[in-house]
């Protein structure tokens, strides 16, 4: 057997040796080939970042890594030793660790007992639990992983319940850590706090695997990066030799257009007025914390922001289906009327009837029924339109020949509308939902995530149609989480953090740092940051002494 | 009404509740694995039939218990087949082993005893005897705790003790063990054990495999303790109350305990009193046996005390990309 | 891409299951010490072998249209009904009370009006189920099948202690009047001059099934409501997007599904016995489970099930008049057909797909 270092190719990392080897990964799903001939080389004792689009083929990968699929070729070396990971019990025996980026804990379950998951030490679990008690006090100690290990998991934040993930792989004395998409779901600060422990994991010796799509993730916290692009690796660097501008084109293959070409708007009379907007849902969480804006027409307004910060509740409120128990309480004035925020009058058909069309945060779960014809599609919530129906009947003819013609106008590929919406690609399906919202030429379009699992060309089409949108004088609320989307689409941008608007900025005197930090709570302009954050709650971490 | 009669009520009770009780640990295991089952009625019925076959053919209750239980399994292993390895849908499983269980066992036993799809009467060594337990019958002119002792506790079939035995048994698997750990575990978030190494399909087989000895015992006991024999439809229905006994016990086993004491219960005063006279009113039988079903709507409405199910109950696992 | 074509998916997953549900129950024949082809022979020929078998087939067939037709509607909306036996059941009723207390001269006025009380009692006996469901998620399966239960127990109240005659021992109601007697198709037959299956039980409630059958299918995919209805099914979030209200759709497809069930008892209660027994429906709402999943919920297909079901259900009662198998061959069948085309869907589906891309490889290389 070979060690890992002989036979690496002159890479910048091979000083040290490699706890991590793949050499020629492959792995296809039916006709899609979602892992290329891939090689990678991660030193031990590094952070090693893996960046790359949406559907690169960086999970894929790192599920092989961890025995969830196995490849159709290629090699796996871990501590220069060769491996076949058949399951995720090999995985674990070769001390790799996963955090995966929807953690796989049980709710009901205690700390303890979700650490102790698969690995009890013999039959009964009273000893089990003491040792893993003990365990884990030491691992708090030495790497500030502090978690009550009795509180159940429902009842943890959601920076907590990735500490309990990071736990149960040291528990299971991982040396090897990959960790899918960490920064998601967690506010800047809370992000922050988990690469101070991923550093001092990496003083210890462990190795870290970071997968993500940020490109500030990895320039604050990797030594190397490896990036990928449409199921292949397309380079590894050292991190201190390259650049953001640089990662990025590798990412995308290209250099990236990061201003959409669009004359400046021309703003007319406020079309969507929205005035102290709170929402508290049936958990009793404040989601919306008193919301205020205008949109006018011929503007789009962008709002970023980490997800999970009321975006999504902000859209759904404004496109008539509020989350089910939820309350609602201030004003919705759209044209100058007032929109009901509950009843009858309250729901999706009566706001695209009034004029607001959405493209929504999820097209396969929400904009498509999967199972529906791409026709079928086209009427999906304009189904009562009366050019669909005849009488008592639906026009099937008619809602045919429109889908056909939209279809033609959007490029949709393959043009076939009698085909399930399931079998088109991501970007096809976001332009049937695209065309299907913007050709009823609403006064207020309402968007979600437009481009995300997009690919580029249809990423320039759809900006490109919602920008025309915005130039006929209509009103656009553009909601993303990808902050050069909002940077190169928008007119003006509010941020949103914990349920309320942080502050407004307007793009060509944004920076990101600044956006960031209003991202994470934080407002710049005021010299007292601690007053911006807002009282912790349930779903929010408290970071003591971080503020300050 | 005296305390002699209250007795006899109650003895009556726990000998109707045994096979319910049986049957919804039954379903207490398969569910907490999320393996959703309405196939108890089934599987009940089918053991029922292979225990009175086999106990008739070789007059031992005990060859037939065994009997019992295999027929009982076999149909736990069309469940698993179905809902586990091919990813059905579990509650139309559940329906058609349900139907199997029900013709089968009238077409195979109207080959075999041509008596209409009933087993003969079993005697002696067919059936288990009752247990006398020690110093019964000393004890039986005691007031008060002697009749308790010798007619309620003392007196019952092997099997009435094992599953009362059960309930303290499955309490401590269920939380105590490293299975039932991992148990519970697969039925909240399978992608929790399989992350963590351990097999969902291996756990869940292990579940509606116990699922499916204990309604082997349920339906051996209908046979060869509760009656001398199998009758065509025997289980009439049992194995749907004792599925809302579980949904009524909030898939907890003492609970359990209590939720088939109480249909048990219904079910021995609808027998003794076709027509309960209550001065007021009289409540005809036909309210008492609908009694558990319509309790179990108004815990399933939620407006008392809702019962949630296990979170991944009914949902067949795959692995996600 | 489909991994097959629709054809396949529509006819053929269907037939391979009903072949491995036949051929078990041959073997299940074979080891009960009887032939197969002797039962199957009897089956043909007691079904379908002359005007009379017909006549019983075509009978029972109707009571599997509209149950299945039941089951069929309500997974539409990602809802299994089992409780089509208890909403039969209580159609039953309806169309008792209608006739018992409705002055109804001839049977052309009878008949729209047992209709109406039978689909009113059998939707309602759906409402309650689907309302919990709707609006506080108690699952379906669970308290359809109490609601089964409750209905035999309401029903033998109703009959022992309400609807019997004074002085009769059995658990029934009085006959209904005689202006209000079905026209069986033996008589229209006879009325033709035609001699066409005497002393058999099937009547003019065979042409509503088939226009049920219609109806259905134009609701399903032809209007808005069926649209919502096949939406919700698939998605609830996408049905929240699209401006369409769960609780509404899920209580009126419910409805519908309640009183397609309950539409039954034109067949047997009013067309057949003429008069409310106990357990009337004698598990035709559990074979419309079978019926809809063979008939890969579609209402032509839930025809030809229930033309199968038919052929079977009068087959095995012939088969239980001629030879030592008993009719319950027939419950195992069903319960057979169940399993393959419900539960063990993939078993049948996956080397179906296989060979399907297998082959399209081939043609394409």
């Amino acid at each position: 057997m070979t060690a890992g270092g002989d036979t690496a190719e002159g890479r910048p990392e091979t000083a040290a040796p490699a706890a991590i080897e793949l050499r020629g990964i492959s792995k296809a799903f039916g006709p899609v080939q979602a892992n290329k001939d891939i090689d990678l080389r991660v030193p031990k004792g590094s952070i090693h970042g893996i960046i790359g689009e949406n559907g690169a083929g960086k999970s894929t990968l790192m599920s092989i890594l961890y025995g969830f699929y196995k490849p159709d070729a290629g090699e796996i070396l871990v501590n220069g030793q060769p491996l076949t990971i058949a399951d995720s019990q090999s995985a674990i025996r070769a001390g790799i660790g996963m955090v995966f980026q929807h953690f796989k804990l049980v709710q009901n379950f205690t700390v303890l007992e979700n650490v102790i998951l698969g690995v009890e030490d013999g039959r009964l679990l009273r000893p089990s639990l003491a040792k893993a008690r003990g365990v884990l006090k030491q691992l708090a100690a030495e790497y500030g992983l502090n978690v009550d290990p009795d509180e159940t998991i429902e009842e943890l934040s959601v920076g907590h319940q990735q500490r309990v993930e990071i736990l149960k792989a040291l528990y299971r004395q991982a040396d090897i850590l990959i960790l899918d998409e960490p920064t998601g779901v967690l506010t800047p600060a809370e992000a922050d706090h988990l690469f101070r422990i991923l550093r001092g994991l990496k003083a210890e010796g462990k190795t870290i695997i970071l997968i993500t799509h940020k490109l500030r993730e990895i320039m604050e916290i990797t030594d190397n990066v490896s990036v990928m692009r449409r199921g292949e690796m397309v380079a590894s660097v050292r991190t201190a030799e390259t650049s953001a501008e640089q990662l990025a084109e590798l990412m995308v293959g290209r250099k990236v257009l990061l201003n959409v070409a669009k004359a400046p708007a021309r703003p007319g009379a406020p079309v969507l007025e929205v005035r102290e907007l709170k929402m508290v849902d049936d958990e009793g969480v404040e989601r919306l914390r008193g919301i205020g804006f205008d949109i006018r027409a011929g503007e789009i307004l962008g709002i970023a922001g980490v997800s999970g910060n009321g975006q999504t509740q902000l859209l759904e409120i404004l496109g008539g289906y509020p989350e089910k128990g939820s309350t609602l309480s201030g004003a919705i004035r759209l044209n100058g009327r007032d929109l009901p925020l509950s009843g009858g009058g309250c729901n999706a058909a009566e706001r695209r009837r009034q004029g607001i069309g959405h493209i929504p945060e999820d097209r396969q779960v929400e904009g498509l029924i999967m199972d529906f014809t791409a026709w079928e599609n086209v009427a999906f919530g304009y189904h009562h339109a009366p050019e669909y129906n005849r009488g008592w009947l639906m026009d099937n003819a008619a809602i045919r020949d429109d889908a056909e013609g939209k279809m033609e106008r959007f490029d949709v590929r393959p043009r076939d509308a009698a085909l399930a919406a399931r079998n088109f690609s991501g970007g096809n399906q976001q332009k049937i939902v695209v065309a299907r919202e913007i050709e009823r030429n609403p006064d207020l379009l309402l968007i979600g995530q437009p481009t995300r699992g997009v690919d580029i060309g249809a990423i320039e089409f759809i900006h490109k149609r919602i920008v025309e949108l915005r130039d006929a004088g209509k009103a656009v609320l553009l909601v993303s989480v990808e902050l050069d989307e909002i940077m190169s689409l928008a007119d003006r941008i509010l941020v949103m953090f914990d349920g309320r608007i942080m502050g407004e900025r307007l793009p060509h005197q944004a920076t990101t740092g600044d956006l960031g930090c209003l991202m994470a709570g934080v407002d710049p302009a005021t010299t007292a940051p601690e007053d911006a954050i807002p009282p912790a709650h349930k779903h929010v971490e408290e970071l003591p002494g971080e503020s300050a | 009404m005296d305390f002699a009669t209250v007795i006899q009520i109650l003895d009556s009770a726990v000998r109707l509740m045994t096979p319910l009780l049986l049957a919804c640990l039954a379903g207490l295991y398969s569910e907490r694995s999320g393996v959703f089952d309405i196939g108890l009625e089934g599987k009940m019925l089918m053991a029922a039939f292979t225990a009175a076959s086999v106990a008739y053919a070789t007059g031992s209750a005990w060859l037939g218990l065994i009997a019992g239980v295999a027929g009982s399994m076999a149909l736990s292993l069309v469940h698993g087949l179905s809902s586990i390895t091919f990813r059905g849908n579990q509650l139309i499983s559940g329906v058609a082993i349900n139907f199997l269980a029900s013709g089968l066992t009238v077409l195979l036993g109207q080959k075999i005893f041509g008596l209409g799809g009933r087993t003969p009467s079993l005697t002696g060594a067919g059936r288990f005897p009752e247990i006398q337990l020690p110093f019964a019958a000393a004890l039986r002119d005691v007031p008060v705790i002697g009749p308790i002792y010798a007619e309620l506790i003392s007196g019952h079939t092997i099997l009435v003790y094992v599953a009362f035995l059960m309930v303290p048994l499955t309490w401590w698997v269920l939380f105590r063990t490293r299975f039932g750990l991992r148990l519970r575990a697969v039925g909240e978030n399978p992608a929790s054990v399989d992350t963590a190494g351990v097999s969902v399909t291996r756990l869940r087989y292990a579940a509606i495999a116990i699922c499916g000895l204990l309604c082997g015992l349920a339906g051996a006991y209908l046979a060869t303790g509760l009656s001398a024999g199998f009758v065509k439809e025997m289980t009439a229905g049992r194995g749907f109350i004792a599925l809302a006994a579980l949904i009524f016990a909030k898939w907890r086993p003492w609970s359990a305990l209590g939720a088939t004491f109480l249909f048990g219960l219904l079910e021995a005063i609808a027998n003794r009193y076709p027509n309960l006279d209550l001065g007021i009113v009289t409540i005809p039988s036909m309210f008492m046996n609908a009694l558990p079903y319509i309790l179990t709507v108004i815990i399933l409405a939620g407006f008392v005390g809702r019962a949630i199910p296990p979170r991944a109950g009914g949902e067949p696992y795959v692995k996600e990309r | 891409m489909d991994k097959m074509p629709k054809w396949a998916d529509v006819i053929l997953t269907p037939l391979i299951s009903l072949i491995l549900a036949m051929a078990i129950s041959a073997l299940v024949i074979l080891a009960i010490g009887e032939s197969p082809w002797e039962a199957l022979t009897t089956m043909v020929d007691g079904a379908l072998g002359s005007s009379y078998g017909w006549g019983f087939t075509l009978y029972y067939t109707t009571n599997f249209i509209f149950t299945g037709l039941a089951v069929m509607v309500a997974y539409h909306a990602s809802l299994f009904n089992i409780g089509g036996e208890g909403q039969a059941a209580m159609g039953g009723l309806g169309v008792a009370l209608v006739l018992l207390y409705l002055p109804l001269p001839h049977w052309a006025l009878a008949l729209p009006a047992a209709m109406v009380g039978a689909a009113l009692f059998g939707a309602a006996w759906a409402l309650i189920p689907a309302w919990l469901q709707a609006k506080r998620g108690s699952h379906i399966v669970i308290t359809t099948i109490m609601f089964n239960f409750i209905a035999a127990a309401a029903l033998n109240y109703v009959l022992v202690n309400l609807l019997r005659p004074v002085g009769s021992m059995d658990p029934a109601s009085a006959r209904f009047p005689p202006a209000t007697h079905l026209p069986k198709l033996s008589e229209m037959a006879a009325g033709i001059g035609l001699d066409w299956g005497r002393n058999t039980p099937v009547n003019v409630t065979f042409f509503v099934a088939i226009a049920a059958c219609l109806l259905v299918w134009l609701l399903i995919w032809r209007t808005r409501l069926g649209y919502e209805i096949r939406a919700l099914g698939r998605s609830e979030p996408g049905a929240l997007y699209a401006g369409i209200n769960p609780v509404r759709i899920i209580v009126i497809a419910m409805l519908v599904s309640g009183g397609l069930a309950g539409l039954m008892a034109i067949n047997n209660v009013m067309g057949e016995s003429e008069r409310l027994v106990l357990n009337a429906v004698e598990g035709a709402g559990f074979i419309g489970i079978a019926v809809a999943l063979m008939g890969r919920n579609h209402p032509f297909g839930v025809f030809l099930a229930a033309l199968l079901f038919g052929f079977l259900y009068q087959g095995g009662g012939e088969l239980a008049l001629w030879t030592s198998i008993p009719r319950e061959l027939i419950v195992v069948i069903q319960a057979l057909v169940i399993l393959f085309t419900g539960a063990l869907d993939n078993m049948v589906r996956m080397p179906l797909e296989r060979i399907f891309l297998a082959m399209r490889k081939r043609g394409r290389a």
